[in-house]
């Protein structure tokens, strides 16, 4: 027993780092996304005024629930050529875990007050 | 020794010194006017709370980063290079047709005349953090795009999303690109095109996973626009 609890201690102290170092989907999407997408995730970001194509509205319920979370999981993670979107949307692999890309998933979800309509 | 000696050698031992003790010592400058704002000693920031609390660009790898002459220049006239301040949210609003710039909350960087700038430009150049990561950078100058360069930085790779490559046009939570060709090295924009987290874990510069030959080109794209004189 005293092997298995050193052992679990030990688990426990290795994954911290890993477990400390996740941020909330609020604080990503305020960091990374409201750039572009606005600070209402509204699409009216403050990079907006010269691209060629317009972000996506994140509270439009209506095109957002044509989406689904794989395809959220998607974009969020290679970059919106993944899904024959704009390449504007850069892929965030380099920064977010998939978990923390699970997150924002829930969290769009959340902003557009819908899910995928399919 | 008599006093008709002693006093003008000391006169002349003081004005013997005196140039060095002018001297301006970077370091010493760089300790007490620039360590408020400037990471000077690294690592750079790990947790979102720690990067939204940063007022200035991280300063312990800027003998990687900066061309010396460039910050010489700079640091006499300082102008902006981040249209929406350090951390953009901090210097956001909400507008009609979409977030705006909120001039008010943004501060003038500090000015250095030209003996002060001069040695906090070579006090910098010895700080040279993070060497590993641009040892292996080669340069090639010859690896131009012509006019696909700005096709490639707007379009192919959307970097113009978030950075002006004139000014008033483009993306502006980034640094101005129009103005980078001299202000950095292109070992470092080679490298930091390759892994902007490598330098910076948790900027919100994403890793566009650009391939050798495109990096080049799109640092020779970025060399080149500097060459223009936008403020004519």
């Amino acid at each position: 027993m005293n092997k298995y609890l050193l052992s679990m201690t030990l688990t426990s102290l290795l994954l911290l780092p890993a477990i400390s170092q996740a941020e909330t989907a609020a604080d990503n999407y305020k960091t990374y996304c409201m750039q572009c997408h606005g600070m209402q995730g509204n699409g009216m970001g403050a990079n907006i005024q010269d691209m060629s194509v317009q972000p996506r509205d994140h509270t439009d319920a209506k095109t957002m629930s044509g989406r689904t979370d794989a395809e959220l999981f998607k974009v969020i993670k290679e970059g919106g050529l993944a899904i024959n979107k704009s390449a504007l949307m850069p892929p965030w692999d380099s920064t977010f875990t998939d978990n923390e890309i699970h997150d924002l998933v829930k969290y769009l979800r959340k902003l557009c007050k819908c899910k995928h309509a399919g | 020794m008599a006093n008709y000696l002693l006093i003008p050698l000391l006169l002349l031992t003081l004005s013997a010194l005196s140039p060095a003790m002018a001297a301006a010592d970077g370091s010493n400058i760089l300790q007490q006017q620039c360590a408020s704002c400037h990471n000077l000693t690294g690592p750079a920031a790990t947790k979102l709370a720690s990067l939204w609390q940063r007022k200035g660009p991280d300063l312990f790898y800027a003998g990687n980063k900066y061309n010396q002459t460039w910050v010489e220049v700079w640091l006499q006239q300082p102008g902006r290079i981040r249209p929406t301040g350090m951390f953009y949210m901090d210097h956001i609003k909400a507008g009609p047709k979409r977030d705006m710039v909120d001039q008010s909350t943004l501060s003038e960087h500090m000015k250095l005349d030209a003996a002060d700038a001069r040695a906090v430009a070579k006090a910098l150049a010895t700080m040279k953090a993070n060497s590993a990561l641009i040892k292996d950078e080669k340069h090639d100058p010859d690896m131009a795009p012509g006019p696909l360069g700005e096709m490639m930085f707007d379009k192919i790779y959307g970097c113009m999303a978030c950075h002006q490559i004139e000014p008033g046009y483009g993306g502006i939570t980034g640094p101005e690109i129009y103005t980078a060709g001299k202000r950095l090295t292109p070992e470092f924009m080679l490298s930091y095109i390759r892994s902007p987290q490598a330098w910076d874990p948790k900027i919100w510069m994403p890793n566009k996973h650009v391939p050798d030959t495109n990096r080049q080109k799109l640092v020779n794209y970025i060399v080149e626009l500097s060459k223009e004189n936008f403020n004519e």
